[in-house]
């Protein structure tokens, strides 16, 4: 008796699992389509998808549409632009949001709180309010279709938003920590290096990986302050792509590939920390 | 909010007894204040001084080149006959039901799914997530290929003999705003999902324990322990549904730039071409001060969850 039972609920189990594959899995390969799609479409020649369409099964095999959105479509260029304003926004951004996290959270000051809450809510700003002043300004400044000028507004618009989750964690940080190192003789400096920001790290890295996938990812700012294409990061150079090869879908999807690809590394190698900082940082 | 902050908190330190030189609230050290200062500083410049010129200029009438010229309320005036912000408003409340709650709907459910400890089951998580970090952009153009005419779903369709369902997605008027929302939520479901997670996994499982020694079946355990217990989460998924639909841009601009003839027209989109193609730089801030207005209510409560949580 007791055997058949088991071998009941064994059974069960069996079906349970092969349910929750069955669902999973068709759930995972549907997400999946699109991009595989994609992957397959930029290694196709043109001719073979003009003769058998979109969906058909590929009969070419061909990197050439790599080469020719990486050197004619500009994206080259671009990505290196796209580079040179993301890795300084990320390290300044978190570098400024962490000294103003350290002094908010570790020191008395006057209007801590709303100061805290001005910051923040800078952020939640929807940006189209700031999209024309901020393009006169940076013309006012002389900086207008300039990489720093897209830097400039990333760090601003992005650090309200650093600075409350890195408060929300230093706080936690217990004092005594703090008192003993003041007890030993160390300047605020000190204590903030040394002290602060090692135990911070775990959160850090989380923002890092998202700040890094929000920045690269952008094209809202980079087309309200930039206008050469030249100047273009890889989000508006694939816009550009788009207009340039209009039906070329070999060459498109060889441009998204190379346009998703430094992302996705990203979030491969510190997935962890990518999705602790989502939830770290459930604003955006 | 456990997803918001750290979760210990401790008060702030009592003055030490040598007149507390690190948190005394007499003397800041001149180094802390710049280290709150040049962040302040930089968001002062970049967002809060621009903000304040955005509401200003929303009451103008400007073409950027002359002086703006101050009209009072004329540009919210000229909004009530302007046929294109009707559709406007329109689209971007459906966008924000839609886009918003099916995000909500499918993320939870996926989460649901995948909340249980098996084999495999991080495989299909980073599936789901993978398209979250893809920009809008590329998104998009992924998608643009599957709708193209000849494109991958026109083919499914046919080969489904379903071929009288043949379309031409972006290009139709009728089609174009679900169109767009669809690779939108493609991208929006893992990102839901991770928070849900997050959330499911926070609940004690004794409660369910508890409920199950009660008689409580599946659904009931759902409905009177999972849900009320998400209730934290749920305030956050709802802010950042709400933000990410009124920003939403990307997806729109790089499919349809708003049209066929304005019908997938978000008030993000209007306003971006209103400012920057048609060069009505008052009018297009009158229409960022009217999406300000409609995320006001989520920003002001988020802000008021995060003040008592500051410390």
């Amino acid at each position: 008796m007791a055997a058949s039972a088991n071998s009941a609920a064994l059974r069960r189990r069996r079906t349970a699992t092969a349910g929750f594959h069955l669902g999973a899995g068709a759930l995972a390969v549907l997400w999946l389509l699109p991009i595989a799609l994609v992957l397959v479409t930029s290694l196709r020649s043109f001719d073979d998808i003009a003769a058998h369409g979109l969906g058909s099964r590929p009969r070419s095999f061909t990197l050439d549409n790599f080469r020719q959105a990486w050197v004619d479509g500009g994206q080259q260029r671009a990505l290196i632009n796209s580079l040179l304003v993301t890795v300084p926004c990320v390290v300044i951004t978190l570098a400024l949001a962490a000294m103003a996290a350290f002094a908010l959270s570790r020191y008395e000051m006057p209007f801590r709180r709303s100061l805290l809450l001005l910051m923040l809510g800078g952020n939640l700003l929807p940006p189209q309010i700031l999209l024309i002043p901020v393009s006169k300004l940076s013309e006012l400044m002389g900086v207008y279709d300039t990489l720093p000028a897209l830097i400039g507004v990333q760090i601003g618009f992005g650090v309200g938003f650093y600075v409350f989750v890195l408060h929300g964690f230093m706080r936690a940080i217990p004092v005594e920590i703090q008192q003993a190192a003041v007890v030993d003789g160390a300047g605020p400096w000190q204590i903030f290096w040394r002290i602060i920001l090692p135990l911070t790290r775990p959160a850090l890295a989380a923002l890092s990986a998202l700040s890094f996938t929000w920045i690269f990812n952008d094209l809202l700012w980079a087309i309200t302050v930039l206008r050469s294409d030249t100047k273009m990061p890889i989000t508006a150079a694939l816009i550009g792509l788009q207009g340039q090869y209009v039906s070329m879908w070999n060459v498109i999807a060889a441009g998204s590939v190379i346009a998703a690809a430094p992302t996705v590394a990203v979030f491969l190698r510190f997935q962890r920390h990518f999705v602790a900082g989502l939830n770290l940082g459930a604003v955006k | 909010m456990a997803v918001l902050t750290a979760p210990e908190r401790t008060s702030p330190a009592p003055p030490s007894p040598r007149g507390g030189r690190a948190r005394g609230p007499r003397r800041t050290p001149p180094m802390v204040l710049a280290f709150l200062l040049v962040p302040l500083l930089a968001e002062a410049v970049w967002v809060f001084w621009p903000a304040l010129q955005g509401f200003y200029l929303a009451f103008t009438s400007w073409d950027g080149v002359s002086a703006p010229r101050f009209v009072g309320l004329g540009n919210f005036r000229e909004m009530l006959h302007d046929e294109v912000f009707r559709t406007a408003a329109v689209d971007t409340v459906l966008w924000l039901v839609l886009f918003g709650g099916l995000s909500a709907v499918l993320g939870l459910a996926a989460a649901l799914l995948l909340q249980q400890e098996r084999r495999g089951v991080g495989f299909y998580r980073a599936a789901l997530f993978l398209p979250v970090v893809f920009s809008l952009v590329a998104t998009a153009l992924v998608w643009q290929a599957i709708y193209q005419p000849d494109g991958v779903l026109n083919q499914l369709l046919q080969s489904f003999g379903l071929g009288s369902l043949r379309h031409a997605w972006l290009a139709d008027q009728d089609t174009a705003l679900y169109a767009v929302i669809v690779p939108a939520l493609w991208r929006q479901v893992g990102y839901v999902m991770v928070l849900y997670l997050a959330g499911l996994k926070g609940i004690d499982p004794a409660l369910y324990e508890a409920a199950k020694v009660d008689g409580a079946g599946r659904r009931q355990r759902f409905r009177y322990v999972t849900l009320p217990q998400l209730r934290s989460v749920n305030a956050v998924v709802l802010s950042v549904i709400i933000i990410d639909s009124l920003r939403s841009f990307d997806v729109v601009w790089s499919l349809t730039r708003g049209g066929p003839y304005h019908s997938s027209e978000l008030l993000s989109t209007y306003m971006y071409s209103t400012a920057f193609q048609s060069l009505r730089l008052g009018y297009g801030s009158a229409l960022a001060v009217v999406i300000f207005v409609l995320a006001f209510g989520v920003i002001a409560s988020y802000l008021v969850r995060a003040f008592r949580e500051a410390d």
